[in-house]
């Protein structure tokens, strides 16, 4: 596959919901995206952005009031057949995923979303344990029920049922929502994994600041159903008062530094994670100490 | 697509009728039914249709709204018509064809038949177009206080009542988050045979069930949180109370009534 050519795109995505009532309402308008292989991007934006309509756009959930969405140039809508054989390329992961657990053990829930893609015998098995091997849920766990887990292997269950499918493009609505801090650093590290292995396009949607300041490379940030700006997280966390206009933060060593920077000190205006932060800051007092 | 279920809807709204007491416009209802029932004339089921209008106005619903609300009754209606058409046998013959016989007074006997089944689909939208639920399952408790002497469980039911009702839209909200969830994981829920549709509600029942049985849970919870301990000694915040215009509600109701007997005496 051509890592320069996108494996997804929107093209002046628009929908509305209940259209021609008087509960009409446009969720996205005029959206223009593009995704590569290889690409981890973050959507950041307030509640009722347009964040998840737009995601469910992406594999097909929801059908687009105008626009198109490609997947490698073919529009997901052009048959029937080919829009259900898409959920299985573009997975997509929901906000509090252990909620559609359902089957009687680990291993049986893992294989659904594969099994429904018609794969079957020792394939299934194989990638049932190799997505299971992504999120670090062991042997002895994949014969347990998934009621009997704790919250965080739930949610990692989850996310193996749609790994499972190895899609080219993973999609994750708020993965570490309600997760404490080591759950949380284990999923991302998870979601880390499974892009460098597959060469997939990661796109995941977030609250945290800091969580997609450090983990992605892209950032997109959505405002009022559109796109507000798209770039580095360095390029994206220096708008810090029009974020901040969006009802949206920046990192807190971002507003840390932008203080400082207020104060007269003589500072890098793109800092966005710690470990970047201490750095720069070594870097100046050891230009001081000289 | 599930949100397009309406289940007795409310309509919002501060006309007269959306202020009567929710007890009264139960009562009324009652009443409203008695009255049908007992008509039996043109005069007396015109005079049931008057009020019903007038109250239809006075509530400022559209007259769309009441005839949506027949739309799914129509089998129903046109069934109970052929019925009392072809079986009603007295008055003038005016058609024998095969098996199949119609008199005169078989025609007015399913016009009157329809009449009173829709009249009575459309008095009781009335209600639950006006009423909130919340304010009719307080209404019913009250009214059913006097069964409490039987032991009959009357605020657990009526709690029972609201709660449900409270859950619905979240339930099918619920359901709708799963669905998508599945579907996004291939499942296939539009084609196959009936056996294999069947089985392709268990993803969807399944964490459906769990998740009713979480929130019960956590519900029970909260209630006892707050010192919730069954209807003994409770108060409420908004009481009840019968205000002048019940009255006139009321006494509409009784001349209805009474006007209907009065036909019906008469032989009109």
């Amino acid at each position: 596959m051509d890592p320069t050519k996108s494996i997804i795109e929107i093209k002046d995505l628009t929908h509305t919901y209940s259209s021609g009532t008087p509960f009409e309402h446009t969720a996205v308008a005029h959206i223009d995206l593009s995704f590569h292989p290889g690409e981890l991007a973050g959507i950041i934006g307030h509640t009722g952005s347009g964040k998840s309509t737009l995601i469910q756009h992406l594999n097909g959930l929801l059908k687009p009031t105008s626009g198109q969405v490609l997947f490698q140039g073919e529009d997901i809508w052009k048959d029937k057949k080919f829009t259900h054989s898409i959920r299985g390329r573009v997975g997509l992961v929901f906000q509090y995923p252990e909620y559609q657990l359902f089957e009687e053990n680990c291993w049986k829930d893992i294989a659904f979303g594969p099994k429904n893609q018609g794969i079957s015998g020792d394939e299934l098995d194989a990638r049932v344990r190799r997505a299971a091997g992504f999120v670090g849920i062991s042997e002895a766990l994949l014969e347990k029920s998934p009621f009997d887990l704790s919250g965080g292997q739930k949610r990692r269950v989850a996310i193996a049922g749609v790994i499972a499918m190895e899609p080219d493009v993973l999609i994750l609505d708020e993965p570490t929502a309600g997760l404490d801090a080591a759950g949380r650093d284990a999923i991302l590290e998870n979601i880390r994994a499974y892009q460098a292995a597959q060469n997939a396009a990661v796109i995941m949607v977030s609250h945290s600041m800091e969580e997609v300041a450090d983990l992605c490379s892209r950032l997109i940030v959505m405002n009022k159903g559109r796109v507000a700006m798209d770039g580095t997280p360095a390029e994206v966390f220096t708008h810090v008062d029009e974020l901040t206009e969006m009802g949206l933060s920046v990192p807190q060593v971002t507003s840390v530094f932008a203080r400082l920077r207020a104060m007269g000190l003589d500072l890098p205006a793109d800092v966005y994670t710690v470990r970047y932060a201490v750095a720069r800051l070594q870097e100046r007092k050891g230009g001081r100490s000289c | 697509m599930l949100k397009d279920i309406t289940l007795g809807q409310f309509f919002p709204g501060k006309s007269i009728v959306h202020r009567l007491d929710p007890r009264t416009k139960i009562l009324l209802l009652i009443i409203y039914i008695v009255a049908l029932f007992l008509a039996k004339s043109w005069c007396s089921y015109g005079l049931v249709l008057l009020f019903l209008i007038a109250v239809t106005c006075l509530g400022r619903i559209p007259f769309k709204a009441m005839t949506r609300g027949l739309k799914p009754m129509l089998v129903f209606i046109i069934f109970t018509a052929v019925l009392n058409l072809f079986y009603t046998k007295s008055g003038t013959k005016l058609l024998d064809w095969w098996i199949f016989e119609i008199w005169s007074d078989g025609i007015i006997t399913a016009f009157f038949m329809v009449m009173r089944i829709m009249m009575l689909i459309c008095g009781t939208f009335l209600m639950t177009y006006t009423t909130s639920p919340i304010a009719l399952t307080d209404a019913l408790e009250r009214l059913m206080n006097p069964l409490k002497k039987l032991h009959v469980p009357v605020h657990e039911l009526a709690m029972m009542m609201s709660i449900a009702l409270r859950f619905i839209p979240t339930l099918i909200e619920e359901t709708d988050k799963i669905i998508s969830a599945q579907k996004a994981r291939g499942a296939d829920f539009e084609t196959g045979s009936l056996m294999r549709r069947a089985k392709a509600l268990i993803p969807i029942l399944v964490p459906l069930f769990v998740s009713a049985f979480r929130r019960a849970d956590e519900l029970a919870t909260a209630m006892e949180c707050r010192c919730y301990h069954g209807g003994e000694g409770r108060t409420r915040l908004k009481v009840l109370r019968y205000a002048g215009r019940d009255w006139v509600a009321f006494l509409v109701g009784a001349l209805l009534l009474a006007g209907v007997i009065v036909l019906r005496r008469l032989g009109l």
